[in-house]
Order: C-alpha cells, then structure tokens, then sequence
C-alpha cells in the first residue's frame, strides 16, 4: 500500500470557529481586569474556598499536593502535601506552577481528525463519538491485517498506566517510554547486573544521611527533583562533603567542596581511578566486601594501571585531587553516596559506566547502609479483576534477534526503528499510539523518528497540548489536565510506603477528557469491554483502596496515606546475610552476566571522539523551572524562563566575536541548523571545549503561543547517537555545535 | 516586634519557586512578580563561586518609599512591613524611583504593587507563601526581636549581609554567606 | 569575568533592563513648573520694587502665560500617573517628607494665585473687558487692593516651586545622578532664567529687554558654576554617582547633554545676549528660544539619565 506522506499540521489551521467560543476568555491572576470599573480592584488576594488532593504531574517525581479553588470554584493555587515524602509539603516551581498548565488557552479542546482537502491536510473538529469510532476502526482493522502485536504505545506520565492496560488487552507488549532508553536505562542495568536491583524512581539514594555526595554530571538543584534537593540542602546543613564531576559548573557544583572540572566524556577515567586508589589503599570496606561480593580480585587486577596519574592524562584532574576525593569517600564510608545520575544516556558505554559508579558504591560498602542506598518499599495495589492478557506471538526484541537481553523494559528508539520498514528485519509495527510525550523532542535523530511516523498506518497521539507530535497525528484526542481528572493511585517506592490519590479539582476544561474514560471508550469498541468492568474510576479506585484498607472517601480526605514496612530493614547489610538477585547472588564486582552476554565484565575505559576544532561539545540539561519541553508553554512558568540561551566560554566568545544576548544559530557536524536562532551567554561556568543549552526549548508549532520560536531545540542537534551495545540506550553527547553568527546566513543549511 | 527574612546562598539553587508561588498566593498578574532570583558569578573558570539570592522588598527600616509617598499610600505596619494601599495610590511612581532594590512595580491596576512579607499569613502564623514553599529550605523569617525565631537564630550563627547598606535604607531582608 | 544577571522574575515593564517609570510628560512638568515659577517671582518681585510701570511685561503681561504653563504642566503630571482616578488622595493628607506632596499643595495654591494676578490685569489688555458678574468686579476690586501681600506671596511660592521641580528628583537616594542637593538651586535658576528670557521675548519695551538679557547673563553664569560644582562633586563622590557623570563624560548622554544643554542652551544664547548689549542687532527669539529649549533639555537628560543611574551590588 502507498502512503501518503503526513504532513505537519500546525494545529492554527483549525477552524477558529470552536476556539472563539468564548471558551479561550478565562482569567488569569485576573491579569485582563485593569480595564474594569473605577473602584473594583483586582488586586485581591482569591478567596480559599476548597482543596482537592492530588499529585503532580509537571513532572514523574509526582509530589502529593493539594489544589486549591476560590469562591468561583476556580483553581488558583497548589500547595505540596506536608505528608508527602516526595514533597515535605514544599513543591518545586513547576508543581507550584502546575496552574498554569490549566490556565494555559492554548491547550487542545477538542477531538481533531486529519482529513485532506483541496489537496491540503488539515485537522477538522470532530466529536468524540467519531472520533473513538475512527480510531478503534483503524485499530480493529489493523489487528486483523497485521496483529495486535503491530501496535506500539509510547507513554509517559501516570496516565500511562490506563493505556497500558488497553493496548496490552488488546495483545501487544510494544510499550515504551523514552525515560528508559533515552534516560536513565544504563544505570537501571548497570545497577542491576551488579546488585540484582535497579536504583527506581524516585532513587533510593539516602542523601538525607549521607556525609560525602559524589555528583558526576548530576545536576540537582537545576533538576529539580524534589525530594533530592531538598535532602541535598538537608545535607549541606549537615555540613556532608559534596564532590561534584561536570565540565560545567553547575549549581552543584557551586554547593561543592570540590568540583572537579572534568574534560568532558572522561567520566570513565576518573571512575576507574578512584577505584584503584580505594582498593590499593586498602580503603574500601572490607568486611562487607568479604561478605557481600564477588570478583574484588579480578577488579583488582583490572585497576591494577589505572592510577590517579594515568587519569590525569585523560581528564585532566590532578592526580592529588583524584586521591584528596578518594580519601573523602572513604572517610564517610558507608554513607557515601556516588550518584548513578537519571538521564545517563551519553557516550554508548553508558551502562559500563554506571557499572563503575555501581562498584564504587560496593567498595565503600554504601548499598543497603545507612547515608548510602536504603531499601525501599511500595504498596502493592492489586489489579482490577480483568481477564489475563493475550500473549502476543511476537515482540519488538524480534526485530533486534539477540541483541538487549539484558533489557527488561522496551526501548523506544527500538519501537522506532522498528516501524521502518526494513528487509532485515523480522517485526514491523504499523501503528502508534503516543500517551503524553512530545517524540520528536524526546528522541533522538529526529529525521528517524519523522522517517518511522510516515511508514506509519496510523498515529493517535492523546495529550493536552499541541505540540510536534500532535502536528503528524491521524487523530489527536484531547486530555484533561491532571487537576481535572483522577488517576491511578500513586504507589511509588519510598522509605516507607505511601499511597497518594489524584482527584478533580474541577470540571475538565473544553471537550477534554481524562485517560482512563478514553481508555475504557475505545476498550468497549475494540470488544475489550471484559477488561473494563468498572462504572467509573471512582469504583475502580476504592476497590483497591478497600483492598489494601483504606478508601476513596478516607483517601479524598487526606490526600496521602502512609502504609507500615513489610520488612523491618530500610538499611539492610549490616552484617546479615543476604541473597542478592545475581548469578552469583553477590553483588557483582565482576559481573558474570555480562560476561555471558559477551560484554566486558568490567568496565574499561574508552576513547571518545572530541570536537572538530571550531565546534563544541553540546551538553544539555535542565532549568528548575522546566519540565522538558512539556512546560514551555505554561504562563507561570514562562514568566520565570521564557527561552534557552547558549552557554559559551569568553575565551569562545571572544574567537568568534560574539556578545552577551546576540543571537545565533547552532549549526551541527551533521550540517543541521537550529530552526531558531538562540541567545548567547557568556560564561565563565563552561568550559572552552563545550556549550551548554537548557533542554526543551525552540517549539516550532505555531499553536504555541508563547513557546514558539523561543530558543533552540537540542534535540534537532543530536544526529549523531552512540548506541548502548548492553541495553540499546541512545547516547547523545557526541555531538558537536558551531556557531553560525549572521543571522541571514541560515539559508546554507545543507 | 520587628519582621526580617534571612535567605542562605549557600543552600539556594535558583529553582525560583519564591517566584510563582507569590503570584499564585497573591494573585500577582501572569507577567509581573514581586520578587526574583538574582544569580552572581566571580571569578575565572575554574576558579569559581555562584551566589544566588532570592530578592524582594527589603522593608527597610529606613523606607525611601515610604518617605517619598505624597498621599501615605505606602506605609509601615507592626512589624516594620512596608505596605501599600491601593486605593490610596496615585501611581505617581515616586517611590519606584525612590527604591534602591527596583522592588516595586506599577501594577496593570494602576497602584503600586510589591511585597508585603505576606503580612495575611503571618498574622495568622504562617510563614510568607515564598518561605513556605523553598525546597531548599534556603529561607528563614521571623520576629527579630524574638531570639527564638528562625530568623534570629540563622542571623545568630551566621555570617551575613543586606543588599547596598550604603544606601541607607536599613534593610531587612538578609542574605546568609 | 564576573557575571551578575537576574535569572527570573523582574518582568515587570518599566524596571528592566533599566528604569523607565518616568517618561516625556514628567520633565515637560519640571520645565513649565519651573518656567512658570521664574515668571511669577520676576512679577513678584518688579511689583513689589514698583516697577510696575518700567517693567510691565515682566509684571503683567508674563503672567498670562504663567497660570496656563501650570496647568498644562500639571495636567502632563497628571497623564503620568497610574492611578488617575485616585488623584484627589494628594490632598486628603500633608507629607511633609515628601516632595511630592509639597510640590502638590504649592501648585494647590500658587496656580489660582497666578490666575487671579493675572486677573487683575486682564482689564489693561482687554479694556472692553466685562466680568458680567457683580461678585466677580467685587473680588477683582478686593484682588487689586491686596496686589503688595499677593506679590508677596507669589514670590515666596515661585521659589519653593522652583526649588521643588529639582528637590522633587534629589530626594531619590536610589538614582546616584539625582542624589544632590545642588540640583534644587540648579533647577529654580534654570526656571528663573527660562522665565527672564520669556519676558525678554514678549517685551517690547528696550529697556526692559537689555534689563531681563543682563539678569539672564548673570542667571547663565550661575547655572554654568553649579554645573561645574555638579560633577566636582560627583567625581569626588562614591562610585555609583562617578558612574553617574560618567554618563556624561564619554557616556551616551555626553553628546546630547554638552550640545544641547550646555553650548546651544547655554553658552550660544549668552554669547548672542552679550552682543546684543554690545549694540549688535539679534532677533530676540533666537537667545530666548534657546534658552527655553535648553532649560527643556536639561529637564529630559536629567530625568532620562538619572533613571539609568542606581545602586550596585
């Protein structure tokens, strides 16, 4: 069959007939009454009149909070649960500035079909009735040509979970997040082939306790992952050594008593060097050693040459310090932490290197001890009685035959390749399904990702906002906001275990509707009605409550609940005996099972490429008060950081001749220019050889009216990406910007 | 009774969460703020130090605004909270120009705007709506004159310093170094 | 390098990059409040010397421009405010801190002043002229009688106004630039000479043409020494007020400031003033006009300049 190309729809070409129905009038912080009267003044505090449970959604540490309603019944503020682990009661800017993602009258209002007139594509309104009818039509069909088993879903967010459940009712496994392959999967792998377990989310690191933290390109504190910053302040208070590896100084880095200015992608180097110092200086904790692993001699032999003076040369840390910071460890020991970090995907060797951070950890004896790693625990909530799912005859691995065995979650880059069609390959998936995750944003090789949409049979994307994945949907279905909707309980690992409700703060704004209703529409369309026997999530919700002894009614009241441990220890190995889920049932300093995949079972340094001169390295991150590039649209948060800029060293700056503020396109070692230009900064907090840019900024969708154009995507950057040979992750910073300084210049894009 | 604020620089990370959560707690317009987040750095890589300071009206003990206000629109409650009443303001501007600290604003009202400490939650014992939310905890506020605040005990310990004493104005919000 | 930027919030318009809360109609208000003000003491004072005859432009005929110049000023303050409606609470209370306040309360009673002198005048240059109105021929006749303690008054009040249009902008601590007591005298003789070559220029009267030239001269004179005596002081001030006349010293007002305040405002007019002395033929508008824009000028760099001026740190 022939395709016909998709093309972007800027979702503006929608009739403006339903955007003007008044609907886009609301009110903002009462920011349109300066006009109104002579004594009616706006300046009023709002008058608190409710406050509705919920957990946030800006971002997946998910804190508890309550949203709070005026007189008017609309929502104006929302302030962290002070029961909330994840929280303390204090959210972050962005959870603080979640109203703005409700308030925001560019968010999708109704249904959209793509439809072709007088040879032009273009969204048309439709109602939901259509279009659940055309979607569960064009799935129906594609079961019957192709099998279930050709549909992916890409997810993110807690309404992932409901999609999950349909698209896995409906008979395929094909369900991926860009927060594993694209984010923080070799770490997950790399602590699982040496502890048997992998760090979660939230990580289990106990910074709360810790005397020495150990940050290598970890930026907390510009992530504003709550529950880490706070305890990483609660730390500096205690006055714990913080050491922190960034070419970058970062925030951090600011806070640390040593930041070692490393040159970047030689993390490796410096890992290996440290371990060497701590095993031959007998530093590492030997007891636990004897006890707990397996392979110290083999790793011993392995550092035998990897001296502080060897890593000197690579990453041009002085031996001394290398030692200094080694020493500091292990005077803190156990309680240490050496971060394994959350978006890890860097140089394609990324699961190695978190192996080497793992071991580190079980030198200094932190894993399972007190200031080091703790063990969480969460409720387990058991499922809605549904019928067992189909198993699928086949998976997205068969399009990779015996590569990622190692990999427990599904790759998402993988679920993309595999929808180009391809004579090698065995499996082709046909349809997709995207849940809440701008793709061309979140992935890499945005060509490859456009190249698979166009093979693509069919494209549902339901998400709030219109952003460029919503512009190459056959269908867009409009969701609710998480402060207009429930969803599943939150039930995540914590010291102890809490239960978190989301409820409605108020009635969902515009024709959008919350997941779990779409989930269970196209359920009963698709003939799945078995698997959704609920009235509604309110029934659904306090079946499970009831079963793990609360309610929804209790639930609506306090917001969170906290559950007692099952098993006593939150720091485990203190001398108990312990089985640790490994071939060996150690914790592998050798690892055996990537010895038997093939891998190396130790982790080795090795070279990577190094800009070409008159290019920088491009190294990206977060701002605190942005999500991705989900929150570049969000009114308060827009008030706080509208754009991106791009971090170049005065030295740079004054080869090229650039100034503060001025304006630039990024142009790669692939030939691609930025589609915006971006603003300079000139600072000494980067080094010579690299630039830095916050993530998630240059939105090229029209319909975004304070995001679009603002700053530069480095996502359009990032062509060239180091595959993780261990577990298929994408690695992104072997990438290499310019500078192009004229403006009109642009058009030499190749 | 005297009202002061002590910010620690050496715990804020410039999350800016002080930023929205004033605008969503006092209906502050989407577009204009109360206080903000400076960030200052010195020094040569790799020789560096960031400090980074949440700034707002200092409620100086010596208020230029206030003694430049033609009508008593901005004024000085219990507490030394430098206040203002919107309809006793006339937006002539004077006390913007009078600001040291660039705190004030002209509200799209027409008024004067700036920070009251949140004066309506402390009364009631809470803490100012930027205090309460910090993640960091990076921010202190309290009754100077009781030694028990935790405004009187981070000053107590602490190293610390106001924003251009030269220029007079007494002000009362301090910053931890 | 060292880097200080603010990384959120201070969106608010007018404050950044640099203040711009006052704009065009507040020096427009300086200047006609300062024109007006050096009008009436020259009324003032002439009528109290008896030089009602000599001088009679300088006593009457000026002050007809006076009492509008205050009102047109004064509306100009009044577009700048924010919060129009709400004008009136001026006046519900005295701030004697504020200059504001006093600038305020003189206008409340030297503009109906400056009105019902030149009332009482109105007979002499419309002498068909006819209040209609018997309470009005009474309160004109009564006007006449107190014509010395008016005078006396109106003179009082034209210098706390003079001295005011420039106290208004030195009591900002906050703008280094604005932050001296020399631009209270700097502004009230700026006023007096605007006001001196008005006369010059609507006198038709030789005598009292050369008399206004020679005390403008003199008024140019002392205006140059407290400019001088200005950035003396500013140079030997803080770093915040070097910075301050720095701006016109190389900075981006030096050129529009030594041009058209100090040589075309200045220097140019009392040079063609002492020629005309000399007995050389200058069309009179040409010093006059001169100075007036220069007085204008002075007025907008000041308020411009100043609001770019502020505490570091």
């Amino acid at each position: 069959m022939k395709k016909t190309r998709r093309d972007f729809i800027k979702i503006s070409a929608v009739g403006s007939g339903g955007l003007a129905l008044g609907l886009s009038t609301i009110k903002i912080a009462n920011a349109s009454d300066g006009e109104n009267g002579l004594f009616k003044s706006s300046h009023a505090r709002p008058v608190l009149q409710n406050r509705y449970p919920t957990y946030c959604e800006v971002c997946f540490w998910k804190c508890a909070a309550w949203t709070y309603t005026d007189d008017n019944g609309e929502i104006v503020k929302i302030i962290g649960n002070d029961e909330d682990p994840h929280c303390e009661g204090r959210l972050c800017p962005r959870g603080t500035g979640g109203v703005g993602m409700y308030h925001d009258e560019d968010r999708l209002k109704k249904p959209l079909i793509r439809v072709e007139k007088d040879g032009k594509q273009e969204f048309r309104e439709a109602s939901w009735e259509e279009a659940l009818d055309l979607v569960a039509g064009k799935l129906n069909k594609l079961k019957e040509e192709h099998g279930a088993e050709s549909l992916a879903l890409f997810s993110h967010g807690s309404g992932g979970k409901m999609m999950s459940h349909l698209v896995k009712a409906f008979g395929t496994t094909s369900i991926a997040a860009p927060s594993f392959a694209q984010c923080r999967g070799p770490r997950e792998v790399g602590f699982a082939a040496t502890f048997g377990e992998t760090v979660l989310s939230p990580e289990r690191t106990d910074i709360r306790d810790t005397r020495c933290l150990v940050l290598i390109g970890s930026h907390i504190g510009e992530n504003m992952h709550n529950g880490q910053v706070q305890e990483m302040s609660d730390a500096i208070d205690k006055g714990a050594t913080i050491i922190t590896v960034d070419p970058r100084f970062s925030t951090a880095a600011s806070k640390s008593q040593y930041w070692l200015p490393i040159k970047p992608a030689t993390d490796m180097a410096l890992l290996l060097a440290w371990i060497h110092v701590i095993i031959y200086e007998g530093l590492y904790d030997k007891d636990y050693i004897e006890k707990y692993a397996y392979g110290l001699d083999q790793l011993k032999q392995h550092v035998k040459n990897m001296t502080p003076e060897w890593a000197y040369g690579i990453t041009t840390i002085e031996p001394d310090v290398i030692r200094k910071t080694a020493h500091e460890m292990a005077a803190a020991s156990p309680a240490v932490i050496i971060h394994p970090g959350r978006h890890v995907t860097w140089y394609g060797d990324d699961t190695q290197r978190s192996r080497a951070i793992a071991i580190l950890n079980a030198l200094l004896g932190s894993w399972g001890r007190r200031g080091g790693f703790y063990n969480p625990e969460k409720v387990n909530l058991p499922d809605y009685p549904s019928p067992g799912y189909p198993k699928p005859k086949r998976t997205w691995k068969d399009a990779f035959p015996g590569q990622y065995k190692l990999v427990d979650e599904v790759l998402s880059t993988g679920i993309c390749y595999s929808s180009i069609p391809n004579p090698d390959m065995e499996f082709n998936i046909k349809a997709w399904m995207v849940y809440g995750t701008n793709l061309l944003a979140s992935l890499p090789e945005q060509e490859k990702t456009i190249e698979a949409i166009q093979n693509l049979d069919f494209l549902v994307v339901i998400d709030t906002m219109p952003m460029e994945i919503t512009g190459y949907a056959d269908v867009i279905l409009p969701e609710c906001t998480y402060l207009e909707r429930y969803d599943i309980l939150r039930a995540s690992p914590h010291r102890e275990p809490y239960l978190a409700l989301r409820m409605p703060a108020v009635k969902p704004k515009y024709d959008s509707k919350p997941n779990w209703w779409i989930a269970k529409e196209l359920g009963s369309r698709l003939g799945l009605e078995d698997y959704f026997k609920w009235e509604n999530i309110e029934e659904y919700l306090d079946w499970q409550l009831k079963k793990v002894g609360s309610s929804l009614e209790e639930m609506k009241k306090i917001g969170i609940k906290k559950f007692p441990r099952e098993y006593e220890d939150l720091y485990a190995l203190n001398g108990e005996d312990f089985e640790f889920n490994t071939n060996t049932g150690k914790i592998e300093l050798y690892s055996t099972e990537l010895a038997s995949e093939g891998f190396d079972p130790l982790p080795k340094y090795t070279h990577h490429r190094e800009p070409d001169p008159g290019y920088y390295r491009l190294n990206y991150g977060r701002a605190p008060m942005h999500t991705f590039s989900r929150t570049a649209n969000n009114p308060n948060l827009t008030d706080l950081m509208d754009e991106n800029n791009v971090w170049v060293n005065p030295k740079v700056a004054s080869i090229w001749g650039l100034k503060n503020d001025q304006y630039v396109y990024l142009k790669n070692q692939d030939g691609v220019v930025t589609s915006f230009p971006v603003k300079i900064r000139i600072t000494e907090r980067i080094r010579w050889d690299s630039v830095y840019m916050v993530h998630g900024f240059g939105h090229a969708d029209k319909k975004l009216t304070r995001a679009y154009g603002k700053g530069a995507s480095d996502s359009e950057m990032i062509t060239n990406v180091k595959i993780d040979p261990v577990m298929g992750g994408t690695g992104m910073r072997e990438n290499f910007v310019t500078f192009i300084t004229e403006l009109e210049k642009k058009e030499d894009r190749s | 009774m005297r009202y002061a604020m002590a910010i620690d620089t050496k715990k804020c990370v410039g999350c800016s969460d002080c930023v929205v959560a004033c605008q969503t707690e006092n209906n502050v317009p989407v577009g204009y703020c109360r206080d903000w987040v400076v960030e200052s750095v010195a020094g040569s890589y790799p020789q560096l130090e960031i400090e980074i300071r949440s700034e707002r009206c200092n409620h100086c003990d010596n208020a230029p605004c206030v003694r430049c206000c033609p009508t008593g629109a901005s004024h000085i409650v219990d507490g030394g909270v430098v206040l203002v009443d919107p309809v006793k303001c006339i937006g002539c501007g004077a006390c913007i120009e009078a600001c040291p600290y660039d705190a004030r604003y002209s509200h799209p009202d027409g008024h004067v705007d700036k920070c009251t400490f949140c004066i309506h939650r402390v009364e009631k014992g809470q803490d100012p709506a930027c205090v309460s939310v910090c993640p960091t905890n990076c921010m202190y506020f309290g009754d100077l004159d009781n030694p028990n605040s935790d405004v009187s005990k981070a000053l107590a310990t602490r190293k610390y310093k106001v924003l251009a004493p030269e220029a007079g104005t007494k002000p009362q919000v301090y910053y931890l170094v | 390098m060292n880097e200080e930027l603010i990384i959120s919030g201070r969106m608010n318009p007018g404050i950044d990059p640099y203040l711009h809360v006052w704009h065009w109609p507040i020096p427009t208000y300086l200047f006609l409040g300062g024109l007006a003000a050096g009008i009436l003491f020259f009324s003032g004072l002439y009528y109290i010397l008896g030089k009602e005859k000599q001088l009679p432009t300088a006593v009457k005929w000026a002050s007809f421009l006076a009492a509008p110049a205050l009102v047109v000023g004064l509306f100009f303050l009044f577009i700048d405010l924010t919060h129009k409606l709400y004008f009136w609470q001026l006046y519900t209370t005295i701030r004697l801190t504020s200059p504001m306040s006093w600038g305020a309360w003189t206008l409340m009673f030297i503009t109906p002043l400056a009105f019902i002198w030149s009332a009482t005048y109105l007979r002499e240059l419309v002498p068909k002229w006819d209040w209609k109105l018997k309470i009005l021929w009474n309160f004109e006749a009564l006007a006449i009688k107190y014509r010395t303690p008016i005078a006396w008054v109106i003179m009082l009040l034209a210098v706390i106004l003079g001295i005011y249009t420039g106290i208004l902008l030195s009591a900002f601590n906050a703008r280094p630039l604005w932050n001296t007591s020399l631009l209270g005298p700097l502004f009230l003789t700026s006023g007096l000479s605007a006001g001196a070559a008005t006369i010059m220029w609507m006198s038709k009267d030789h005598a009292e043409r050369s008399l206004f030239s020679k005390i403008d001269l003199i008024l140019i004179g002392v205006e140059l020494f407290f400019i001088i005596h200005l950035f003396m002081g500013f140079l030997a001030s803080t770093e915040v007020q070097i910075q301050a006349a720095q701006l016109f010293l190389g900075g981006e007002f030096t050129v529009s400031f030594w041009v058209f305040v100090i040589i075309m405002g200045l220097i140019f007019p009392a040079l063609l003033e002492v020629l005309e002395l000399r007995g050389f033929k200058v069309p009179v508008f040409i010093p006059a006009g001169l100075i007036l824009f220069g007085g204008l000028m002075l007025r907008f760099i000041m308020v411009e300049a100043g609001q770019l001026t502020r505490y570091l740190y």
